[in-house]
This record gives C-alpha cells, sequence and structure tokens, in this order.
C-alpha cells in the first residue's frame, strides 16, 4: 500500500542542540498515526518540518509523495494544520476568516463562500457564523481553526496537540471529528501528550522521547509492552490488609502506609479470580478499580525516565 | 460532505500574487472599523491635535504672512500619517505572533502578500484620515489658495509620504518581539514631525537644532504641502520630498520581505 507520508532520518538541530535525532516514520493512506511523547520531545518539529515551515539538516521526508524540501509548494496543496496556537483572525467573523482561507486556498469567491458555509454547519459553527472570532470560547476556535484546515479537502493532515487545552465534552467533539476525517479517507499525523487520545484514534502509535522514536506499535500493543493494567484494591483497617496480602500473595504491605494494595492484571479472569480469593476467606475490599498503565508508565517504562523532564 | 479540489496552481504566478493580496488587502481593511486603536489614530488623535494647535499654541505662534491654521495643517497631516502608522507596526507585529502567518506559510500564500495587505490598508487609513484633517482644516479656518495641479501635486507627496512610512512601520513590526515593542519602536517615527517645520517655523530655533529641523525629510514634505496649499513659492522642498521619500520606499521595501521571511520562518 502507497504510504502516504514517508520519513527517514529525519535530524534537526537549535545551534548545539539536536532536537531530531533520526526520526523514522510511515502512515499508510487513509489511516491516523499518534506521535506520544512530553513536551520538547521533538512532535512540533517533525510537524514543522513535515508542513513546510522549518527544513530538516537531513533526511528524507515525503507527504503524498511530494518531498518536503524539493517540491514544498505541491506539499503545502495537499496539506492541512492545525497548529498548537491556535492561527484565527480574531478581528474576523468565523465566515470571513473562513472565505479568506478559501481564498488563499485559491478557490473561487463564490466555491470559497459556499465552502464556508459548509463547514460552519458541519462543525457546529452555524449560530456563530457572523460573531468576531475574539467572542469565541476556546473550544469554538480549535472547531474553527480545525474547520480552516479542511477547506480544500487536503489528503494529509497534521494535527499539532489539537485538543491541549480544551475541556473534556470539546475533547470529545474534536475526537468525533477526526474519526469523520479518517472514514472519508483523510491521512492525519496527530500529536499529543495524552495517551487516551492515541488510544482513542490512532491505529498506530510512535513514542517519541530526546528526538528519537523510542517505541511504535497499535495502542494495545505498546500498552503490554508497557505493562499490564492494574487491579487497585483499598480496605477498611490495617488487619483487612494484612490478611488481604497474604491471601492474594501480594508484597506485605509496609506499616503506616496506605491502605492499599495494587496487583497486575494479564487478563480479566484475573480479576475474578483475586476477588472470589477474597471472598472465599472472608476479606472485603473498601473499593476497588482497575487501572490503566498511563503515559507517566509507558515512559517510566520506555525510557527509565519519568514525563515532562524538559517541561 | 463535498470535496473541494482547488484549481491545479496553473496561471502566472502574478496573477495569484494579486489574488492573495487581495484576500489580505480585505482582511486588513475589515479589521479598520473593528479596531478601536485604529480608528482612534486615524481620527480622534489627529483632529484633537488639529484644534489643539489652532486654538490652544497657535496664537503664540508667529507664522509671518500666513494665518497658523494654514501654515500648520500641512504639518498636522504629518503627524497623522506617523501616529497612523503606529497601528501598522502592531498590526504586523501581532499577525507574526499569533500563528496566523504560520499558517500562511503551510498554504500556497505569496509571503509577501501578508505585507502587502497590511500596507495597502494602512494608506486607505492614511487616505481616510488626510481627508478629515483637510475637511476640519476648513471648519476652522484653513483657506488654501491651491489650483487644482497644486492639489494633486499635494495630494500626491502626501501619498509618497505615507506608502513609505506605512513600509517603515512594517519593518518597525517585524523587527519588534512584542506587540507593546512594536509600539514602543514606531514612538520615534510619531516624534521626528515634531522636530522640524511641521508645527512651528524652526528660525527660532538653536542652531544645531534649526540645521536638523529644516533638512529633516518630513520638514521637506511640510514645507512642499504647505506651499502648494498656500499657493506659496514651493523652492527645493518638493524636489528634496520626492527623492528623500521615494528612496527610503526602495531601501525599505525589499528589507521589509527579507525581514519578514526571515522573521516567518525563524
Amino acid at each position: 500500500m502507497e504510504q502516504a507520508i514517508e520519513v527517514r532520518g529525519l535530524r534537526k538541530s537549535y545551534g548545539d542542540i539536536e532536537v531530531l535525532k533520526g526520526i523514522d516514520l510511515s502512515v499508510e493512506r487513509g489511516s491516523l498515526l499518534a506521535l506520544l511523547g512530553p513536551n520538547g520531545a521533538g512532535k512540533t518539529t517533525t510537524v514543522r518540518i513535515l508542513s513546510t515551515l522549518l527544513e530538516p539538516d537531513g533526511g528524507v521526508a515525503r507527504v503524498n509523495g511530494h518531498d518536503v524540501v524539493a517540491q514544498a509548494a505541491a506539499v503545502r496543496g495537499s496539506i492541512g494544520l492545525t497548529g498548537q496556537q491556535t492561527a484565527v483572525d480574531e478581528l474576523l467573523t468565523g465566515y470571513e476568516n473562513l472565505v479568506l482561507m478559501g481564498r488563499l486556498f485559491r478557490l473561487r469567491t463564490g466555491a470559497a463562500r459556499r465552502r464556508a458555509r459548509e463547514l460552519l454547519a458541519r462543525f457546529d459553527l452555524e449560530d456563530a457564523a457572523d460573531r468576531l472570532v475574539r467572542t469565541y470560547s476556546g473550544g469554538m476556535r480549535r472547531r474553527l481553526d480545525l474547520a480552516i484546515s479542511l477547506v480544500t479537502s487536503p489528503p494529509v493532515l497534521f494535527l499539532d496537540e489539537p485538543t491541549t487545552g480544551l475541556d473534556p465534552r470539546s475533547r470529545g467533539g474534536v475526537w468525533e471529528t477526526v474519526r469523520d476525517l479518517l472514514a472519508s479517507g483523510v491521512t492525519v499525523l496527530l500529536t499529543t501528550q495524552y495517551l487516551e487520545e492515541a488510544d482513542q484514534l490512532a491505529g498506530h502509535v510512535a513514542v517519541v522521547d530526546g528526538g528519537r522514536i523510542v517505541a511504535e506499535g497499535s495502542p494495545s500493543e505498546l500498552k503490554r509492552h508497557v505493562g499490564a493494567e492494574r487491579l487497585e484494591l483499598t480496605f477498611a483497617d490495617e488487619r483487612a490488609l494484612a490478611a488481604a496480602s497474604r491471601v492474594l500473595a501480594a508484597e506485605e504491605p509496609r506499616a503506616g502506609g496506605p491502605l492499599a494494595l495494587s496487583l497486575p492484571v494479564e487478563h480479566a479472569k484475573d480479576v475474578k479470580r483475586m476477588l472470589d480469593q477474597l471472598a472465599e476467606s472472608g476479606v472485603e475490599p473498601d473499593r476497588l478499580f482497575v487501572a490503566e498503565p498511563t503515559l507517566d508508565d509507558v515512559f517510566l517504562t520506555l525510557t527509565g525516565q519519568p514525563t515532562g523532564g524538559t517541561r | 460532505m463535498t470535496t473541494v479540489t482547488p484549481p491545479a496552481p496553473a496561471g502566472p504566478s502574478a496573477y495569484w500574487a494579486l489574488n492573495d493580496s487581495r484576500a489580505l488587502i480585505g482582511r486588513c481593511l475589515r479589521h479598520i472599523a473593528r479596531s478601536p486603536e485604529q480608528l482612534m489614530l486615524m481620527f480622534f488623535l489627529p483632529i484633537m491635535l488639529l484644534l489643539m494647535f489652532r486654538y490652544l499654541f497657535g496664537g503664540a505662534i508667529s507664522t509671518g504672512g500666513v494665518s497658523y491654521v494654514n501654515y500648520v495643517l500641512a504639518g498636522i497631516i504629518t503627524v497623522a500619517v506617523t501616529f497612523n502608522a503606529t497601528a501598522t507596526s502592531v498590526a504586523v507585529c501581532s499577525d507574526l505572533q499569533e500563528g496566523i502567518v504560520e499558517r500562511f506559510r503551510s498554504m500556497p500564500v505569496r509571503g509577501s502578500a501578508v505585507l502587502v495587505g497590511h500596507v495597502v490598508a494602512a494608506l486607505v487609513r492614511h487616505v481616510i484620515s488626510i481627508a478629515v484633517m483637510i475637511g476640519v482644516g476648513f471648519l476652522v479656518g484653513f483657506r488654501p489658495q491651491a489650483g487644482f495641479g497644486q492639489w494633486c501635486a499635494a495630494l500626491g507627496l502626501l501619498l509618497l509620504f505615507a506608502t513609505a512610512v506605512s513600509w517603515i512601520a512594517a519593518v518597525l513590526g517585524i523587527v519588534a518581539k512584542t506587540v507593546e515593542g512594536a509600539s514602543g519602536l514606531s514612538m520615534p517615527l510619531v516624534f521626528i514631525p515634531y522636530v522640524g517645520s511641521a508645527l512651528v517655523p524652526p528660525s527660532t530655533m538653536p542652531d544645531g537644532l534649526r540645521a536638523f529641523a529644516e533638512n529633516q525629510p518630513v520638514s521637506h514634505v511640510a514645507d512642499a504641502v504647505r506651499a502648494l496649499f498656500t499657493g506659496a513659492p514651493v523652492g527645493d522642498a518638493a524636489w528634496l520630498a520626492v527623492v528623500w521619500w521615494a528612496g527610503i520606499i526602495v531601501v525599505v521595501v525589499p528589507l521589509a520581505g527579507r525581514l519578514f521571511r526571515r522573521r516567518a520562518a525563524g
């Protein structure tokens, strides 16, 4: 299958600081790849190079079959970009923003207007179409930003942390839009700091740290690699805790520590087995829940360092 | 959902440069009415200044044969032009800061079209502002002696001056790191007309200052426009003004383009 994005050995330095130390990526046409990593890992630099905003120091990158350096104009004609910073004009209305961008994407005025109305409807901004963007909420701005990057139905879309700073409802809205786009055959490269986001959207995740890809795979592969889910149990008192840790053969709990046990879970049936064992010996946990591995766990396992080192 | 495919970028590149510029000029023109700062610099400040000099200071300033309002209007217009330039610096700077230029760069847009949009919109502001100044001038006693040719020459000269100042303002906006910085950097531009013949005859100034005031380029514009308005002999002021400001345009326009590309890529 043809690759919509193909990157080999991408390098970039700012002065003495090597930001990208040889990134390899490939994204199949019509799929979504999530670049997952903390601030400063090199995600944005990668996106900026792929969207022709920055020239690489080394390596090759092709987007939609065009080289990002030698054929930058052709690349610009086939991509949409939503950056971390919303790039909308505060003193124009939502409608005017979309028409302007349509004209700059070389649509005829009539076509640009029709497209603007269509996108406003699709992104649930019809009521706000004729209001100045400076009166928009954060979520509305982000939706408009996303709409702008879709003015020409680009085959390849770059979304640089599209949900950072959004409330959960707006985040869900963006996710839904991204799923619709994928269903319509668009190729998406998304960067995120949230494992959950990668999990929700991506068929494929590449974990970036310190300018390198440190792991790659489907979200479930990655999580298996990182470590199992854990059953977290809390107890009413020390006696129950001690009894439970005997029954479940867990590590001896620390005296005076939290009244809690954390046990690795490989399969759903492990949970049932452990709860059965507790019930047989008459120990009742106070509360229980199953915790997923977090981005911190991913990084701890893959790089030996917690996230946010460069924040 | 329909799929929209842009026309292949056939056609001469000049056509697209024009298309992009037109779209971006439209954008900046819409900003004018929606930006209280631009409206203030366009109307309120120059009108206040005109009334202040006409009624507060004017009586104490001796301008020889001509009445003070006939003397000062040309000068007030040059001040209004430099006031307006502040808004251009701020607009260019905030574009570069707010990520919209980054978006334009990821699109098939000519980078220079962004600056052209700002400068042309600035010229529209200058023209409106100049028209208002002349109108208010008439209300407070301005009585020009100019014929049609002199009016055209005076307005042409002001347009050349305003174009050059707008490009300078664009450069200051690119160089400034912050919007506040842009506003600060353009302060000297606002101040220069005062150190000249715009508002008072330099004849009473100390020697060194007087030499500067009589020979700096804004004074040439004010002197030439004043002479054209009042029907006095223009002397060297007109061609000196043309040479100065045309020369400044030749230097500043390419500089603005280069600085803009470098800043936008950084």
